[in-house]
């Protein structure tokens, strides 16, 4: 292991960062190439099951004053809605499934079950994020303006609170994301104009109405309602009946809340956990201009991480365990990011460069740490793994789910 | 009462999870179901298919964008209507002659299964039966060429209005005429339905001349052309020269997408939604030009068909970049992946 925080890059020959930009031009072409019906019978099978899955936890909840009830629709509920956020809705809106020409299935036309906005959101996550990934002062996600999160962050007393608003962060990702794709900094530098600020400000309190509708006010009421029916039956309207009505309110209201928790703490955890583990690096400003295709590859490379997991938990992730991938190739089907990874681990190899990987808890857990240590003045990069050393002794041999015909050259 | 159920399912909508019962019972885009695939000759097929409950009827002439996922994309092609809008079933029907390297056809007629779901496109065409009906009517056909005449047939049949109508059909072997029983049924029953097989492999081409001897009355008749380019290049010119051209009407086959139409002028787009500006050099559609600025544009087919990207104008004209057509006034819903402007356009996107 090595402590110096050298760009990757600056142990290649401009040769070899031609060749990985080829290289990874390739790859992305194999893949599009080879499109079709099981991509796009996997996602419209996702779909299908995440609206099942809603429904169905949704009809539980009308009986959520009964323990059992609550309990298996917010846990069905819960899960629906991490399926939505992560497979479905990021990726649809990547436009990850755009090449199917569906007019629904389509980044341009597809909105998901969160605060924030389509638009907003695709400008500040595919368009900033994406584009300057980990570029301190370009990147907004990098410590999402409020965090810090590299120890190259200039230091203020705000972030000694930083352990502490991450935790409400958790747990209110969702309407953090949306504030955040407002984008404050541009804001106050001027970029934006009164006019698209006040669209934008408008769209976030549509969102924000019809979430707070549907979740908190509707299926509680809903719940509330069948309650009151379904005890109707024996006698006429009296204060027990009210009585259990109300609860039914309160017991789904606080169903849907504690959904959408899960679902945030979840996104949050995913997310962190793509960027802020001590294996990724950031860069400057200066050592980014004039980049050329294969070192854009390589910044993507190295500024992301991957979260081992079997094939459930790449699912209901997204498939962002699988962030270097995507970083890579952020409009690539998700379902194809863990066949090609065996390609993009051989690549690294040959070039030696890092593929940064490890299993969830170690990765959230050095976020955590990062979290802490960076609230108070100074801190230094951490050490990172080196280049990456073909599978064996790694522990980024994690089995690879459904391994494809692209992965046989491995 | 939709928005009170909305409320409950936003950002969906209902009828997304009503379509998990039944693909047809979805306001998103308007999709049929194939009942069933009869075969007409060796290599074409009509396909019968149970619209959506959206589905607003079409006018006998008309044809219909049909959009049918293979290997995974969605792929659209306009066949003719060959149904009569009449049909007491309330099905539709399209006859699909297959070309061997061609992407839908063969999907549609070797491979299609009864049950599977296609989209719907809109119902367009100008090459419509007159009303009131003129006395005396004249059809010439060739090849696939028959298939919006079949409707106009099945129509006037229904209607009981088959009583004085030259029908002129040209196909290669009497085995590949397509609706050939159904021609001479139509024959038997309707007395003042006259009907002429040309079968080029023995009997050579149908020309011009040919119809004084055919139809020796073709200038008193309002006559409907449908085929190949030659056969109506060849007809307009003899219209022109001898009888009314303004009482020919005819349909070339297959919509020309992107054919020869001169370009226009181009413009300054301003998008008003986003608020900002693309340019276009009058070949270039108002979609590709704003995704050129880097604005976020809804699309879909990208070949005018889905209406996913359709947006309001707001000031200006454009150009439809198939026919070549000028057009447009405020507040007019333009498909932006087939328009480019004429001069500076305003659009609500």
């Amino acid at each position: 292991m090595t402590t110096d925080i050298e760009n990757p890059l600056q142990g290649l020959s401009p040769e070899q960062v031609q060749a990985i930009g080829r290289e990874f031009d390739q790859l992305h072409d194999e893949v599009f190439e080879e499109l079709g019906d099981r991509d796009a019978a996997y996602i419209r099978g996702i779909i299908a099951l995440h609206r099942r899955l809603g429904l169905l936890g949704r009809v539980l909840l009308l009986g959520s004053s009964r323990g059992p009830l609550w309990l298996a629709g917010t846990a069905t509920l819960s899960l629906a809605k991490i399926l939505e956020n992560m497979e479905i809705g990021h990726n649809v809106m990547h436009g990850q499934w755009d090449w199917m020409n569906d007019p629904v299935i389509n980044s341009s036309a597809w909105d998901w079950d969160s605060a924030s906005t389509a638009e907003a959101w695709k400008h500040s996550h595919n368009y900033v994020h994406h584009t300057y990934t980990n570029i301190r002062g370009k990147d907004k996600d990098l410590g999402y303006e409020i965090m810090r999160i590299d120890p190259l962050q200039k230091w203020h007393p705000v972030y000694l609170a930083q352990p502490l608003y991450n935790l409400v962060l958790m747990a209110l990702f969702e309407w953090g994301v949306a504030l955040h794709d407002l984008d404050f900094d541009a804001i106050r530098a001027g970029e934006k104009s009164k006019s698209q600020v006040k669209r934008e400000l408008k769209g976030m309190a549509g969102k924000a109405k019809d979430q707070i509708v549907k979740d908190y006010v509707a299926w509680p009421l809903l719940s509330a309602l069948v309650m009151v029916a379904a005890e109707r039956g024996a006698g006429a309207l009296d204060g027990d009946k009210l009585r259990s009505g109300r609860r039914s309110f309160r017991s789904t209201l606080w169903a849907d809340v504690t959904a959408n928790i899960v679902r945030n703490v979840w996104a949050h955890a995913i997310i962190f956990c793509g960027h802020f583990p001590d294996q990724t690096y950031t860069f400057s400003q200066e050592e980014t201009s004039d980049e050329s295709r294969g070192a854009r590859y390589v910044r993507q490379l190295v500024g992301a991480a991957n979260i081992e997991g079997g094939p459930l938990f790449h699912v209901i992730s997204g498939n962002l365990g699988y962030q270097v991938e995507h970083h890579l190739y952020p409009d690539m089907p998700s379902t194809r990011y863990g066949e090609i990874a065996p390609r993009v681990r051989e690549i690294c190899e040959r070039y030696g460069l890092p593929y940064n990987t490890g299993p969830f808890f170690r990765q959230w857990g050095m976020v955590q740490r990062t979290i802490v240590r960076l609230a108070f003045p100074g801190g230094k990069p951490r050490p990172k793994p080196g280049p990456y050393r073909g599978d064996e002794g790694s522990r980024a041999t994690t089995p690879d789910h459904d391994i494809a015909p692209l992965a046989a050259s491995s | 009462m939709l928005r009170a159920v909305s409320a409950f399912t936003s950002p969906l909508l209902p009828d997304d999870y009503l379509e998990l019962i039944n693909p047809l019972w979805s306001t998103r885009e308007l999709r049929g179901r194939i009942e069933s695939i009869e075969r007409e000759t060796p290599d074409a097929a009509t396909v019968v298919i149970r619209p959506g409950y959206e589905w607003r009827g079409h006018q006998p002439g008309q044809y219909l964008r049909v959009g049918v996922d293979i290997d995974g994309r969605r792929h659209w092609r306009a066949y003719s209507l060959t149904s009569d809008p009449g049909r007491p079933d309330g099905c539709i029907t399209i006859t699909v002659k297959n070309v061997d390297d061609g992407k839908v056809s063969p999907h549609l007629v070797r491979r299609g299964r009864p049950g599977s779901i296609v989209s719907l496109g809109g119902v367009e065409g100008t090459f419509l039966l007159p009303d009131p009906l003129p006395d005396k009517l004249l059809f010439i056909s060739a090849g696939s060429g028959v298939t919006p005449i079949m409707s106009m047939l099945r129509s006037l049949a229904h209607r009981d209005a088959l009583t004085d109508v030259v029908h002129l059909h040209s196909a290669r072997t009497a085995d590949e005429v397509i609706f050939g029983s159904e021609l001479h049924e139509l024959r038997e029953r309707h007395p003042g339905f006259r009907l002429h097989e040309q079968l080029t492999g023995e009997m050579g081409r149908l020309v011009p001349t040919d119809l004084d001897e055919l139809c020796p009355d073709w200038r008193d008749r309002e006559a409907f052309l449908s085929g190949p380019g030659e056969l109506l290049d060849a007809m307009t010119e003899h219209w022109d020269r001898e009888g009314d051209p303004g009482r020919l009407h005819m349909e070339r086959f297959q919509p020309i997408i992107g054919g020869d139409v001169e370009e226009g002028e181009g413009g300054t787009i301003r998008f008003l939604a986003s608020d900002s500006e693309g340019q276009s050099d009058g070949g270039t559609p108002i979609l590709v030009a704003g995704e050129n600025a880097g604005v976020d544009l809804p699309y879909g087919c990208r070949e005018g068909i889905c209406h996913t990207c359709v947006g309001e104008l707001c000031s200006g004209q454009v150009r439809d970049l198939r026919t070549g057509k000028v057009y447009g006034q405020d507040g007019e819903m333009v498909r932006t992946c087939v328009s480019a402007p004429e001069g500076p356009v305003e659009i609500k996107l």
